[in-house]
Parts: C-alpha cells; structure tokens; sequence
C-alpha cells in the first residue's frame, strides 16, 4: 500500500462517524487539535496544554520519576500475570516458583522482568528523591508534593519487602525474618505491630498470605492513590523544576 | 487578547454574569505557573507525549533484555531449621543491617531509620531548607563555631559505638565544608564548594553515609557479618 492510500485510509477512519464519538477532534495538524489531543483525553490531561521549552532537556529532570513511573508500570503488568500462576501458601508458593521455571511459557522471563523492575523502582526513587532535592523542587509550593513523595518511596519499599517473601525460598524466608525482627524492637507497638503483620509470631504461612495480600491489594491500591495525588500536583504546582533558576544567570539570556 | 484591555473600575458584585471581570493579585514567590518568563513554550502533543513514549520504550526494551540475561535469585525452599549464614535483608535494607552490627537494636531498627523518614518529611518546612544561601555567608565565625562543634559531637557518639562507616565521612564532609571556608580564590572545585548550602552540605553527608553502609552489608558481610572481600564470598541478590 502507498503511503497516500495510507494517509487516505487514515483520513476515513478519522472522518467516520464512530471514530469521531470516541474522539471529537481531527488529525493534530493544528494547534488547536494539538490543545485537544490533551485535554479531551482523560489520561493525558494530567498535563497542561503547553509545556516550557527547557523542562524537555534530558538535564532538567534525567526523566528519574518518569523511569519509576515506567517501571511501576511493568510492574503492574507483570504482576497481575504472576498472579495467575502463584498460591499464596506453603508450600505450594516455591512449586509455583518451579513451574514458572519449568512449565509456564516465558515464566522465568516473567518473573525476571517483575524482579529486575522492583530494584529499578527502588533505585529510580531514591535516585528521584536526590535529584529533586538538589535542584531545591521542594519548595513552596511544591511542599506538600514532596511530602507525598515520601509515602510513595515508603510504599515502594514495602511493596518490595511484602513481593520479597511471595517465592517462599531461604532468601526470601531469611530476608523477611531479619526486617521483621528489627520491627519487633520498636518500643510497646513493636511486637503487636510485628504480630499483626505476620499473623504469628514466626515466618509462617499466615505470613505468607499477609503478605500476598498487602502485596497484591492493599499497597498498590494505596500507591495508586497516592501516585495519583503526586502527578497531578506537579501539573498543580507549576510543571517540573529543573535546575533552580538563578536570577543572575538568567540575565544575560536574550 | 487581541483587542486592547478597557479601564478597569472597581465593582462590588456577588453575581458573577453581571461582572465577570476579575483582578488575581498572585504572589510571585508561591505561583510559578503564573510566573512571567519570557521563554518558549512548545504544545504538549507531541512534544512531551512523545518523549514520554519513547522513554517507556525505552525502559521497557532495557528491561527486557535485562530480563532475558538475568535470572531471579531462587534458592531452596524456605525452612525455618536452617539458618543460612550471613542472613540478609533485600539491598534497600542492609544499611540498616549493617547498623544492627553497631548500635542495640531499637537504635538501629527504629530509632534511626525513623528518625530518617520524619526528617526527609519536614525537608520542605524547615526554614533552612527555604533561605539558605551559601554556607560560608553572614556570621562566619558563628558558623564555624557551630560546624566544629556538631561535627565533634557527631564523631565522638559515633566513634563510641566503633561505627567507623560514619565517623569517616562526616570527617570527610567537615573537612570539605572548611576547604570552602574563605575560599573566593582557587580552582573550579573550590568555588563549586563555597557555593553548596548547609541543606546541601547535610544531605551530601547522609547520602554517603547510607551509600557506604549500603554497600559494605552487601557486599563486604560474610558469614557472622563479618568482613569479607566480594570476591570471596557467594552473593545472595
């Protein structure tokens, strides 16, 4: 096929009746399409129509929240397809560990793909946090987003703390006893706490399925949420900060 | 906008069809979307949405193959009989593990890591953090007084405990904050130095420290935690 008979057959699908209930507005070949394009869809509409020039650079930002984002998107993708191979219980969780290896399709390319994305969410917050900091984005009026900020690199770890015990190996079962031993030094709520987290007082299989729970339902619901809040408010707060912007600097720009 | 702006007169109205026009004051200080910068600004699509594509594939190809070439750790199934030895917590937990060795552990496990939390939370309320300029500006002989004396209080209580992990960068990072002292002449490096705030100067600090902490449990802790060179000892991910 040509590339006008594409353009054409591009055109028809653009002009149908069907397509333009789903989208109102035509090809973005005008700005005002373009304006379209944003704030007619629901997704992308967390940006402003325009953005600023600068805040493009790869050195503005070094996308680190961007690479997060992505990778919490891998693995949500990649989790919810585990969850179609995995029984949270013992001992049946680690067998599950072995058909992926053995029996499911790409399993170990699945499982791979969740682990190595879980360390580069870790890292991409932490690397996030540094970076906001040192270019000051903290402040006002973008307090409060900072603080977010914060849960949501909480609930990173503890996503990847509960996700840390599901394959039910020694890593796993040793990893987990020495976290939660810690907790339990924690003055008067330190044992209940770690109580109520393990559903025992050891590593057992009641652990296991509270942390399948926390894992699967309860901390990505919260980290949604709290995702959600975050994006926004960096729309709300002005766009991404770069590098501070130094009044004298600025003064010799044309 | 094209058509010049009329006078404005002051109305009192509650109704706003009968006097719709406003007058925002906006403080320049809290509002930077309303800032007024003579810069560029390009359409949203497909300048930004574009890049962000890319960057999805991007990541999603890197880890791919990442994934293709790396295979999870999995060792044996769990059993509560067998303690392995060293048993460590994932990576993003052994600074912390790592302290367990030098301080009790209602320290090491609670007191310090939320300690840690609470103040990265207040970062952005605490009035150093908002109005610091350089360092070494204003009362310098204050300053260094108070750099001294928080840095020799820090050595000594870390030094009690034998955590050299700590002791050394924050002699390191003190001795970094004094090379900027009275350093308007000297090289690149220097003047970059004069330049970094306290704020800067602190979170430098816990950045190295964790790094370091970090990075001995993971991979300078053998069996017994105790130390052992990384190519000597089997490492568990």
């Amino acid at each position: 096929m040509s590339g006008t008979a594409l353009a054409n057959l591009a055109d028809w699908i653009r002009d149908s009746s069907v397509y333009r209930s789903i989208v109102r507005h035509g090809s973005a070949d005008t700005n005002r399409n373009r304006s379209l394009v944003i704030f007619e869809n629901l997704f992308l509409h967390v940006h402003p129509v325009k953005v600023r020039e600068k805040t493009l650079r790869f050195t503005h930002t070094f996308w680190l929240g961007g690479i997060t984002l992505v990778s919490s998107i891998i693995l949500f993708a990649t989790g919810i397809l585990l969850m179609f191979y995995y029984h949270p219980s013992v001992p049946q969780a680690y067998i599950d560990m072995k058909e992926l290896q053995f029996v499911v399709d790409n399993g170990v390319w699945l499982r791979n793909l969740h682990r190595w994305s879980a360390h580069l969410m870790v890292f991409g917050s932490f690397l996030h946090l540094i970076r906001v900091f040192y270019h000051r984005a903290y402040r006002p009026p973008r307090q409060f987003n900072w603080v977010i900020g914060v849960v949501l690199l909480l609930l990173t770890l503890l996503l990847s703390y509960t996700g840390y015990l599901l394959p039910w190996d020694q890593l796993a079962f040793w990893g987990v006893s020495v976290g939660t031993n810690m907790a339990k030094e924690a003055p008067l709520i330190g044992k209940p706490l770690r109580f109520l987290l393990l559903g025992g007082n050891i590593v057992s299989e009641n652990a296991l399925l509270r942390f399948y729970v926390l894992h699967c339902v309860v901390l990505p619901v919260a980290f949604i949420l709290f995702l959600s809040v975050h994006i926004w408010r960096i729309r709300k707060d002005g766009g991404v900060q770069g590098p501070p912007e130094d009044p004298s600097a600025e003064k010799g720009a044309p | 906008m094209s058509q010049p702006t009329p006078p404005l007169e002051l109305v009192e109205s509650s109704d706003p069809i009968v006097t719709p026009r406003r007058v925002a004051l906006v403080r320049p200080d809290l509002r930077p979307s309303v800032r007024r910068e003579d810069e560029r600004w390009v359409m949203t699509f497909p300048h930004l949405i574009l890049r962000e594509l890319i960057l999805f594939m991007a990541v999603v190809i890197a880890l791919s193959l990442i994934a293709l070439i790396f295979d999870a750790p999995l060792e044996g199934i769990a059993n509560p009989l067998e303690t392995p030895n060293p048993s460590k917590a994932p990576w993003y937990f052994l600074g912390l593990q790592e302290l367990l060795h030098y301080f009790p552990p209602v320290v090491a496990g609670v007191l310090i890591p939320g300690l840690v939390v609470v103040a990265l939370a207040v970062i952005p309320y605490a009035r150093i953090n908002l109005s610091a300029g350089p360092l070494w500006s204003g009362d310098e002989r204050k300053i260094r007084t108070w750099v001294g004396l928080v840095t020799a209080m820090l050595t000594i209580l870390f030094a009690g405990f034998r955590c050299w992990p700590i002791v050394v960068p924050t002699l390191a990072v003190a001795g970094a904050m004094f090379a900027a002292y009275k350093g308007t002449e000297g090289g690149r490096f220097r003047r970059f130095l004069v330049g970094v705030t306290l704020p800067e100067w602190i979170m430098t600090w816990f950045i190295v420290v964790a790094t370091l902490l970090t990075v001995i449990g993971t991979f300078f802790r053998g069996p017994g935690w105790s130390l052992v060179w990384p190519w000597n000892m089997h490492l568990p991910v």
